[in-house]
């Protein structure tokens, strides 16, 4: 049986239904965020003061911004780079925290408690404290902001890959495979390596929504990506000077364009949860 | 009997802190030893940020007696050791945005973001409870969806965005509360009641960013207790409904959500960093973001120390409280 199987025929249940919708939803992201640029080009100059800050129309759905700009299309050009680097910084993060993870697992001993100390020390200081140190001493920038959140955030996925193997370790197929004169490496790759990428695969799912979340954070703080590009928290700061005018579009939308993929994203991850571990009923988990 | 389980509680949770007290400080010297390591390997130099323009056209000579005066002439393992040394003594160097020496800032915001943190996380106490056990009440009814959802939905929301919307709609569509700051425009004391209401809409925003954890494990842990044994024999025993709710159902759920409080200081930080930047307010946090755009690298070292002192100091009193309330837990063994 299958997670999203309806049970006893008859209407979906709420579950296979919230399964579908985020599903859904991530497509629907990835389509937009593919197609729009390019059917509808973005100057990322070009300022048009004629239409300046026009309330949400049928021309502006969402309005315009203080030089004139289509608040619509610039959330979806933001949406897409903080996607890019989103998932740029996730892999990043779950490259190095499978690697740590995996590598103190399979080592056990000193080598596995003197890395879980380094894990300790970095989970001893705040993310985004830490992203904004690195972020200022290196200056602003797209490759300063993927490398600050990837730093960041491969704690988690270090200790879950960890607990994988050592719980893998001790199970008997490995046993089988080391009396059959399987070699450290051969292990390690062919044996543990498959058993924890689902896991990993789903850290590094639930880590896109969080990424996009830093890479907004930075960017607010000036401290993200260059201002003139349209990235979503690069809008919301921009949009600081006109919310106080009281026009509201230009921060509202940005902010509704982080909310509702990290809520997909989080709904698909909870769908693939329960895929793997059918026995655990989870919720949404962000 | 009181007194005798006090006094058998006070050598182990004297022990406890002693032996974190002991382990923070290989933490601490790695956290600083990395805040100087990546400091040497970023392209920045205190010495041009210093000399500004004038360095341009200054020679080799005057440059390199800058570097010694400045103190940032060795290799940076012993800047590290300088500055380990010069802090345990009190002296953390001096803030080139601020202009004025690092201990004063701190001394001087500190306060200020300690009470917007208490009053933002104290308001996420009051509503999480509140909210989660009327969630728990009935669950997947409608009040547990409605709750449920627009937890899911903060808990995606940026508390920036969260922090702007709030000023459109009470600073700017009501009226009722200033914006930002923390004294009046034309005003520089500060009284109880301006300062209730600066306070109010940061703590509200930095509150509402952390309700929905909150919230959802003490729906969590109120429903799962509603399920236990004992709150079955209560309710068959006739107990009010209210008895069994509060008395016995959000005992047993809550305990546990407590003792988590601790463990909250990194997002409480986080929050803040956001929060007090949106609202000008003259805390730490705010004082880090202007920090880091103006690369003081004196002023980021020690306030990254503080907040690794910060949330070290909130996981030992998350251990505390757990080993505390659960009597099944040994202090001796954390």
């Amino acid at each position: 049986m299958t997670a999203t199987a309806t049970p006893l025929g008859g209407r979906p249940s709420a579950r296979t239904l919230r399964a579908r919708a985020s599903v859904g939803l991530v497509a629907a992201v990835l389509v937009t965020v593919v197609l729009v640029p390019l059917l509808f080009p973005l100057d990322e100059q070009a300022v048009d003061m004629a239409n300046k800050l026009q309330a949400p129309s049928l021309t502006h759905p969402f309005g315009t911004d203080d030089v004139g700009r289509d608040v619509l299309l610039r959330c979806v050009y933001g949406l897409r780079v903080s996607l890019l680097v989103g998932v740029v910084a996730a892999l990043a993060a779950t490259f190095i925290g499978t690697a740590v993870g995996a590598a103190a697992g399979a080592a056990g001993g000193r080598t596995d408690r003197l890395v879980m100390r380094v894990v300790d020390v970095f989970s001893s200081v705040p993310h985004l404290l830490l992203g904004i140190f690195i972020v200022a001493m290196f200056r602003p920038g797209v490759w300063p902001v993927v490398i600050s959140v990837g730093l960041t955030h491969w704690l988690s996925t270090a200790r879950i890959v960890r607990a994988e193997v050592l719980s893998l370790r001790s199970r008997p197929f490995i046993d089988a495979a080391v009396s059959g004169g399987a070699s450290r490496w051969r292990v390690g790759v062919r044996h543990l390596l498959p058993g924890v990428l689902p896991q990993a695969g789903l850290a590094a799912v639930l880590m896109v929504p969080h990424a996009i979340w830093h890479e907004s954070a930075l960017s607010f703080l000036g401290l993200g990506l260059p201002t003139h590009k349209a990235s979503l928290g690069n809008m919301i700061q921009d949009a600081r000077g006109t919310l106080l005018a009281g026009d509201w579009w230009p921060t509202l939308f940005p902010g509704l364009f982080i909310i509702v993929p990290t809520l997909a994203i989080a709904g698909l991850a909870g769908v693939w949860r329960e895929r793997i571990n059918p026995r655990r009923r989870s919720e949404l988990m962000l | 009997m009181r007194d005798g389980g006090r006094r058998r509680l006070a050598a182990p949770v004297a022990r406890l802190v002693g032996r974190r007290l002991l382990a923070s400080v290989p933490v601490l010297a790695a956290v600083t030893f990395g805040v100087f390591a990546v400091a040497a390997a970023s392209p920045f130099d205190p010495v041009q940020q210093y000399a500004g323009s004038a360095g341009l056209s200054a020679s080799q000579e005057t440059l390199d007696q800058l570097r010694q005066n400045l103190g940032v002439d060795g290799p940076f393992p012993v800047r590290w050791w300088d500055w380990l040394t010069g802090a345990l003594s009190g002296d953390l160097g001096d803030s080139t945005a601020l202009r004025q020496p690092v201990a004063d800032v701190i001394g001087e915001r500190l306060g200020w973001s300690v009470l917007l943190c208490a009053a933002g996380f104290a308001f996420a106490l009051l509503a999480g409870t509140v909210l989660g056990v009327a969630a728990a009440r009935r669950r997947g009814g409608m009040l547990d969806r409605v709750v449920t959802s627009v937890s899911y939905t903060l808990e995606a929301a940026p508390p920036f965005w969260l922090g702007l919307l709030g000023i459109w709609f009470f600073a700017l569509q009501l009226g009722v509360l200033p914006a930002g700051g923390l004294t009046d425009t034309g005003s520089d004391t500060v009284t109880a009641g301006s300062l209730l209401r600066h306070l109010a809409l940061p703590a509200l925003v930095l509150g509402i960013s952390q309700v929905p954890w909150f919230l959802l494990y003490v729906r969590q842990g109120v429903a799962d207790a509603l399920e236990e044994d004992a709150v079955r024999g209560a309710r068959a025993r006739g107990l009010a409904e209210r008895t069994v709710l509060l008395g016995h159902a959000l005992r047993s759920g809550l305990l546990p959500v407590l003792t988590l409080v601790g463990s909250r200081v990194p997002e409480l930080i986080t929050g803040a960093l956001l929060v007090e930047t949106v609202f000008s307010w003259p805390g730490i946090a705010s004082a880090t973001v202007e920090a880091a755009t103006a690369t003081d690298f004196p002023l980021l070292a020690a306030l990254t120390t503080l907040a690794t002192v910060a949330v070290l100091a909130g996981n030992l009193l998350s251990d505390l409280l757990y080993g505390l309330a659960d009597p099944r837990v040994a202090l001796e063994e954390m």
